[in-house]
């Protein structure tokens, strides 16, 4: 027999389909599911033999027929992301998929196609425990200091976004016994401690997206939470630059400048200033790279917004004509505060890394006082695309780095000069106000998160491997896909209302953890109230250990 | 716990009255200490109110090395008062070997120096003087500037007046401000330097309670002055906040609650002035308090201050006739001084209040 032992087999792939045709059916909703044409539907040749008995004992009967089945396409295009939908679906319980525990899938992907292997999701090395719980709230307030009443006291849950001053650079003066404001100082807003991270309509579906924006505008306007999200690259529909809620929206500009166009010709006819400029230098994710938006997401709608045409959109890595921090200070700063006349905090997003220090003391030594916020993104951040190289193997974990930058700040005397916004796996455990607490202390003004609004939003990718398509456009769950009959899954009310409730949940957690260190307000950098039962931890961060 | 309190009287009383306002309070406290800060002296100070006085207390070695350190800057000597002790008794005190207030004339260079170049120089004497002792442990300096005296000690506060003669009047000191507090046992350690009333260059704090962003309050005060030193009690931060904001930045005194207890956003978003205090909010949000806690406080020109916790989680009554006023943690203390007030003129200060008690003893509540 001769057959090719060099294409691909079933057992390399990463996700195995285990089929119990007796028990299926042939209903085919499997196979429709299957955003990645993963299985099919196919004909097996039976041959049933027989035993019949008769008035001479028995015969034998071979009767050979063709049966349908569902079968797994193996391919490097189609293979199974074990995302769970067959499953979900099947009446009988007759199909699964099972991780492969081999890991031969990447060898045999890029020896095929000579590509690197492109996903989105997190790194999948997520192995070891969190640092963030190797923390604990180790400071409880008893007898000297009561504790509070986490449903009685009231809490003021606040965080600021805009560059601070100094206490004596206040341009006030005296006049009757009563401070005055003399003239212009740098914005500032006062926010919610946390802000739903740049993921753009592209890298979402349009119906995500506006799922998010209408859970932001619920909160901020009906439950009092001044959440904030920030749109990503790639602008948003003029209808919403020209609305009220913009006032709830970061913008972002990124190195391809995508959507800026729209957003400049907007700027007229704006009913109200947005919450903020972020200026994206780089992401946890995939540290020095630029955004990645495959054509097959590129669709028709993506092309209005971000004025280009139909291909991959590849934001280079870096903004062109800025080779420093002071020239980035002066050009890019400079013209995004101008374009808003300095009514915009403006603030920057880089991926941590080593040098993330020498950066942020850079800016916050900036003599125009013109950087609003610092936002750093920590590898364990998720991405809608990028190549997987970057994804594992690139980045820098964010708690050492924030605990850096803020001890840095505080060593110049400038801590909360410029507001730090840490991201990276923050409510990876599926806690935000546990680990948003947590980095409070440590000296971040708030935190930013990403994939924990997707999976509420009911993305089933998870860390071990599990789906992490979102850059195929196939997004089984209508979160990261533009394909209209996919995007149809996803319910915008129900999604809307799953973030508002896990905010609003959230917001009853951070109250618990505030009411037994005593604080009413926000604890930043108040490291006294952590220990770490990791020696290392504790010594690394400079916090108390216990065990 | 701690049981603080201030008297402001129009005429000068004996610190003996410090005693009598703490010992009905003895309940709140646990008798590890107490703390005596005497502002506007009279009896044999009365005479030297011109001249910085030196309060120090520690062993023989102290006293030489504080002699040869302060004629080595100039100054000269003009008077020396060394506490009588009484050692008969077996009293529940850690003594040491002595306790001098020395009045000073100023350095001869310093003769037409401004108010500011005296403090300054006051300052770093006190603070060379302090590292100087702190060496060997030989002593404690604890105040150095015109017309103040402080004395602190660790022990039973009834044993500590008895040790140092101050029930009856024997010891003729006297002052118009008095401020006193019992207890010197920290959270963090039982150190002399801990016991409040602190003084820096004509301000003086004591606070009851706990403060619970200490470490922010730490790491922020401590580059902004050569003066904001020690730390070894969270109180301390109180005294370096308001210096901060009252002599360095010169804000009216008004928002030295704003800085401490800065009120909610929202609250701040329906105020006129909503501008100022949210900058203010923003700029120091690091020298926010957010624990229990009641604070006095007297400024350079005699003015008395008191402001409480956000929540008020503290006790503090303020009480007057129409010679003494006085702030104190408890009523009971009041009594026993005032025991003919109207009580019904009594103010329980509220969590967002300032009350500002001037020279004439007028009180007046600001609101927030
Ligand atoms: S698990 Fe998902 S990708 Fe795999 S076959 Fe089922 S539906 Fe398709
Ligand atoms: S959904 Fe289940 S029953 Fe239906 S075809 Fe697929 S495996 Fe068979
Ligand atoms: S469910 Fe969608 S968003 Fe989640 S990992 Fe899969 S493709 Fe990405």
């Amino acid at each position: 027999m001769k057959f090719n032992v060099n294409t691909i087999s079933q057992d390399a792939l990463p996700w195995i389909i285990e089929y119990d045709s007796s028990k299926c059916m042939l209903c085919g909703k499997c196979c429709a599911v299957c955003s990645f044409q993963a299985i099919k539907v196919d004909v097996q040749k039976r041959k049933k033999i027989q035993a019949i008995s008769n008035e001479n004992g028995f015969s034998i009967d071979s009767d050979q027929k063709a049966i349908p089945v569902i079968k797994q396409v193996i391919d490097e295009k189609h293979f199974c992301r074990g995302c769970g939908m067959c499953t979900k679906v099947c009446p009988n319980g007759a199909i699964k998929a099972r991780r492969n525990k081999t890991e031969i899938f990447g060898t045999r992907y890029r020896a095929k196609t000579a590509q690197s292997v492109k996903r989105g999701g997190r790194n999948n090395l997520h192995c070891e425990k969190r640092t963030l719980d190797k923390i604990k709230v180790g400071r409880i307030s008893q007898m000297t200091d009561p504790s509070l009443d986490a449903l009685r006291h009231t809490f003021d849950i606040r965080t600021n976004l805009g560059r601070i001053l100094s206490p004596d650079k206040l341009n006030f003066s005296v006049c009757e016994n009563e401070l005055k404001i003399n003239g212009n100082m740098p914005v500032n807003t006062s926010i919610y401690p946390v802000i739903i991270s740049d993921m753009s309509i592209g890298a979402l579906s349009p119906r995500m997206w506006e799922a998010i924006a209408i859970a932001v505008a619920y909160l901020n306007e009906v439950k009092g939470i001044p959440i904030r999200m920030c749109t990503g690259e790639g602008g948003i529909p003029d209808r919403l630059l020209k609305s009220r809620y913009l006032k709830y929206m970061i913008l972002q500009i990124a190195s391809g400048h995508f959507g800026w166009n729209r957003i400049v010709n907007a700027l007229e006819y704006m009913k109200e200033d947005p919450a903020g400029i972020l200026i994206k230098i780089g992401q946890g994710a995939k540290p020095g790279d630029g955004g990645l938006l495959m054509a097959q997401k590129n669709v028709r709608l993506i092309q209005e917004i971000r004025g280009v045409p139909h291909a991959d959109l590849l934001s280079p890595p870096n903004h062109q004509g800025l080779y420093s921090i002071e020239e980035s200070v002066q050009k890019m700063f400079l013209s995004m505060n101008c374009a808003f006349k300095f009514r915009v905090p403006v603030a920057i997003k880089v991926a941590a890394s080593s040098t993330s220090v020498s950066v942020y003391n850079n800016l916050l030594r900036d003599p125009y006082n013109i950087v609003g916020g610092f936002f750093i993104d920590g590898m364990e951040g998720a991405t809608g695309a990028a190549h997987e190289i970057s994804l594992n193997h690139t980045g820098h974990p964010i708690v050492s780095k924030l605990r850096d930058c803020y001890l840095s700040a505080v060593k110049q005397g400038r801590q909360g000069q410029i507001p730090i916004f840490a991201g990276g796996g923050i409510g990876m455990n599926g806690n935000l106000a546990a680990d948003t607490f947590k980095m409070l202390c440590l000296g971040a003004n708030g935190v930013i998160i990403g994939k924990l609004i997707l999976q509420i939003a009911g993305c089933v990718g998870n860390d071990y491997g599990k789906c992490n398509a979102c850059n195929t456009g196939c997004c089984p769950v209508g979160i990261t896909t533009q394909n209209p009959k996919l995007t149809q899954r996803l319910d915008i009310d129900t999604v809307a209302q799953n973030i508002a409730n896990y905010i609003i949940a959230s917001d009853i957690e951070l109250k618990k953890l505030l009411a037994p260190v005593g604080n009413s307000s926000l604890p930043i950098g108040r490291s006294d109230a952590l220990i770490s039962v990791d020696k290392n931890v504790a010594d690394r961060l400079n916090i108390q250990y216990a065990c | 716990m701690c049981r603080i309190g201030a008297i402001k009287s129009q005429h000068y009383i004996h610190l003996s009255a410090t005693l009598k306002l703490m010992r009905s309070q003895q309940k709140g406290y646990d008798n590890s200490g107490f703390a005596i800060v005497a502002q506007d002296l009279g009896g044999i100070f009365e005479k030297y109110k011109n001249f910085p006085i030196l309060s120090l207390a520690g062993n023989n070695k102290a006293v030489e090395i504080t002699e040869k350190y302060t004629q080595s800057l100039g100054f000269s000597k003009v008077f020396q008062y060394k506490m009588e002790v009484n050692n008969n008794e077996k009293l529940n005190i850690e003594p040491l070997e002595n306790y001098i207030f020395i009045a000073y004339e100023y350095p001869k260079n310093y003769e037409n120096s401004t108010k500011e170049q005296k403090e300054n120089l006051l300052l770093d004497t006190r603070l060379k003087l302090r590292e100087l002792l702190s060496e060997n442990d030989d002593g404690y300096v604890y105040s150095f500037y015109e017309n103040v005296i402080s004395l602190k000690e660790i022990g039973s506060p009834v044993d500590i007046g008895k040790y140092f003669n101050l029930f009856g009047d024997k010891v003729d000191i006297k002052a118009k401000i008095l401020t006193v507090q019992c207890r010197q046992n920290t959270n963090y350690d039982i150190v002399r330097y801990a016991a409040h009333p602190f003084f820096l260059s004509g301000y003086t704090t004591l606070t009851n309670g706990e403060n619970t962003f200490y470490e922010k309050n730490k790491l922020a005060l401590k580059p902004l002055y050569k003066g904001y030193i020690g730390f070894e009690s969270d109180s301390q931060c109180f005294l370096y906040t308001l210096h901060y904001a009252h002599k360095i930045l010169k804000w009216p005194i008004e928002y030295y609650k704003h800085i401490l207890t800065p009120l909610s956003w929202d609250e701040m978003q329906a105020r006129e002035d909503k501008e100022v205090l949210t900058r203010i909010r923003m700029s120091m949000a690091n020298f926010e308090i957010n624990g229990p806690n009641a604070t006095i406080g007297v400024l350079p020109d005699g003015t008395m201050i008191n402001v409480m916790d956000s929540k008020k989680l503290r006790p503090v009554v303020v009480a007057k006739d129409k010679d003494i006023a006085i702030i104190t943690s408890e009523i009971t203390g009041v009594n026993e001084l005032l025991p003919n007030r109207d009580i019904n003129k009594d103010i329980y200060t509220n969590e967002r209040e300032t009350i500002v008690i001037d020279n004439n003893l007028n009180i007046k509540r600001i609101k927030q």
